[in-house]
């Protein structure tokens, strides 16, 4: 690449654009895009031409909205209530992950007290602690207090997000500043009502980011419910997709569910996807404060 | 979004007394009470799906369950019988041999894509960096069962294109390959997730730093690998240990495709997979707990070791 030799002033504006280099990057894009390209080719196609036609394009007729009817009317409609259940389990634990990340992170970055590095040093070394080890106690001590095949189940342990915690803390130190927080103190509001009212608002780029990451956590999460459920009814949506897949490959000549596996694939990942996208403008901010700081 | 107060915060809130000092919470026994009831909520949880499973666990694996006489303390033995266990071995090598391949290259992809976005020499940055970032968003059950019928001989687009040109049906499921294509999956699920964490830090990155090298005369790569990568190098460092700590944990996608590859994948591929295994099936929970502390303190390990050659590099540059 050519040295620029040009004065600090010129560097300021934009750089050439490279044609070499935008096409490398759309020829990686296609490697990353194509197997979501696949599975929308693929939830238009019925169990014949998942088969008989090549599987990266249209063919065979357009069975969407069939395959749709499938996923959703199979098995007396389960599906409808996987996906209730993994919103109610997604969104229950995110937002109180999130909210009680701001909590303890606001009060780690903006309050002086004694064990403040110790707690915050535990906390941040439990990142290390393997998912395993947790899970398998939980399940046991869940089983000791019939909580288990329950909803509190899977969604009590996501409640619990020590990265979270750190992020929030780098973002409050960043983001609220000590004399806004002075000055709420001298009129006279109280802790609570400061946070609420001046550190929160502050935080908010930095909760949402949390908040969309532990939702992407509990939303994707397999290992957890795989554990703590056995009752249908109960079931997130990855674990009755996985469990569909399983009868898909094992029915052998009656392949009858392919279609609906890839059709519900498909749905169960669109409404994650369009809250990235959504709210992008808020995560990038926010995750650029907790990639900074170390 | 749950407007409920934390009784614990909302008791030590400090009454709205007309403050003496400037700043009435600061080095008092009362700023140290409210910051309590701050992280009351989070430590509470934290002792009580933390600490406790963990407590629990490391009592239980000093036990063994007999079938006449209950539990009986064992000591040590649950873990000395896992060093010996091959197949606990096997798994925590075959995880090794994972993360010295798959890691480096997840993440050079990752930096070359982020150095890439933060040179502002590319087309349609945005489309290019959420294109890349989605399969994040993407639950790794869906991308094991995508990529699991993408590799497919059946009706696997990869198998129907070989065998058309005559080579085959290739076998990306067998034993030989099965490794291989899970850390494709894994790469495809974290580049952009990875790629994200460095372009935001690369973002932080003072311009100021590189503006006098460019006077200087260095060219785009020279300012690359002599400026940018060593100022981002606490972003890149978390990285590091997190693919260490997601990749020694591996369990969703090798559980998925060994739905499909049965032969290729068994029940203690990975150590995770084993200590499932060795719960739900074997109902050895004694067992699987030495084994999952085991594994933690080689996670714990690695993880520290990755810290401490990053430092000594660090002082030394």
């Amino acid at each position: 690449m050519t040295s620029k030799t040009t004065p600090a002033s010129a560097s300021s504006s934009t750089p050439r654009r490279s044609n070499i280099l935008t096409l490398m990057m759309l020829a990686c894009l296609v490697y990353f895009l194509l197997p979501l390209f696949w599975l929308v080719v693929s939830a238009t196609k019925d169990n014949g031409s998942l088969f008989s036609t090549f599987g990266l394009w249209f063919g065979g007729g357009f069975h969407l909205f069939g395959n749709l009817r499938d996923v959703f009317t199979y098995n007396d409609g389960i599906y409808g209530r996987w996906l209730l259940n993994t919103a109610l389990y997604a969104g229950i634990s995110s937002v109180g992950s999130a909210f009680l990340a701001a909590l303890g992170g606001y009060a780690f970055a903006k309050f002086r007290f004694p064990g403040r590095n110790l707690l915050f040093s535990i906390v941040l070394g439990s990142i290390m602690v393997p998912s395993t080890v947790l899970t398998i106690p939980t399940y046991l001590l869940f089983s000791k207090i019939g909580l288990v095949n329950t909803p509190l189940a899977v969604i009590i342990p996501m409640l619990l997000s020590p990265f979270g915690i750190y992020l929030m803390r780098v973002y409050a130190d960043g983001a609220v500043p000590d004399s806004l927080l002075d000055a709420a103190r001298v009129d006279g509001a109280g802790a609570l009502r400061t946070f609420w009212q001046v550190g929160f608002r502050l935080m908010l780029p930095g909760f949402v980011t949390v908040l969309l990451f532990q939702l992407v956590a509990s939303w994707n999460n397999y290992f957890l419910p795989l554990i703590m459920l056995n009752n249908p009814k109960l079931y997130p949506v990855t674990i009755g997709l996985a469990q569909w897949q399983s009868q898909a490959g094992g029915l052998g000549g009656a392949h009858a569910l392919f279609s609906i596996v890839i059709t519900g694939s498909l749905v169960s990942v669109l409404p994650l996807v369009a809250a990235f996208l959504l709210l992008q403008r808020y995560w990038q901010g926010g995750l650029a404060t907790g990639a900074v700081k170390d | 979004m749950s407007q409920t107060v934390p009784p614990a915060a909302a008791r030590r809130v400090p009454p709205p007394v007309v403050p003496k000092s400037r700043r009435p919470w600061r080095s008092s026994t009362r700023e140290a009470l409210t910051a309590y009831g701050f992280v009351a909520p989070f430590m509470v949880l934290f002792a009580a799906l933390l600490v406790v499973p963990l407590c629990y666990a490391g009592y239980l694996s000093l036990f063994r369950s007999q079938l006449v006489g209950g539990d009986v303390f064992a000591g040590l033995d649950n873990y000395r019988r896992a060093l010996d266990d091959p197949l606990f071995r096997e798994g925590v090598l075959r995880m090794a041999r994972f993360l010295v391949v798959q890691v480096p290259v997840m993440l050079a992809a990752s930096l070359l894509f982020a150095l890439a976005l933060d040179s502002g020499r590319l087309r349609f940055p945005r489309l290019i960096r959420l294109g890349i970032f989605v399969p994040y968003a993407i639950p790794s059950v869906i991308a094991a069962l995508m990529w699991g019928y993408l590799y497919g001989p059946d009706f696997g687009p990869f198998a129907q294109l070989a065998r058309d040109v005559g080579l085959g049906t290739p076998g990306f499921l067998s034993p030989h390959w099965i490794l291989a294509s899970l850390a494709n999956i894994v790469t495809w699920e974290f580049v952009g997730y990875n790629m994200i964490i460095m372009f935001a830090a690369l973002q932080s990155v003072s311009p100021t730093l590189y503006e006098a090298a460019a006077v200087d005369g260095a060219g785009a790569f020279r300012v690359a690998w002599h400026i940018k990568i060593p100022a981002i190098r606490p972003a890149l460092l978390l990285s590091v240990i997190f693919s260490v700590i997601g990749t020694f944990q591996l369990f969703n996608e090798p559980k998925l495709l060994s739905a499909l590859a049965p032969q290729a994948i068994n029940t203690s591929y990975t150590p995770n997979m084993y200590a499932y295994t060795l719960v739900f099936t074997n109902q050895e929970v004694n067992y699987s707990s030495a084994v999952s502390f085991l594994l933690g303190a080689v996670i714990v390990v690695v993880s520290y070791a990755v810290q401490l050659a990053s430092q000594r590099k660090a002082r030394r540059s």
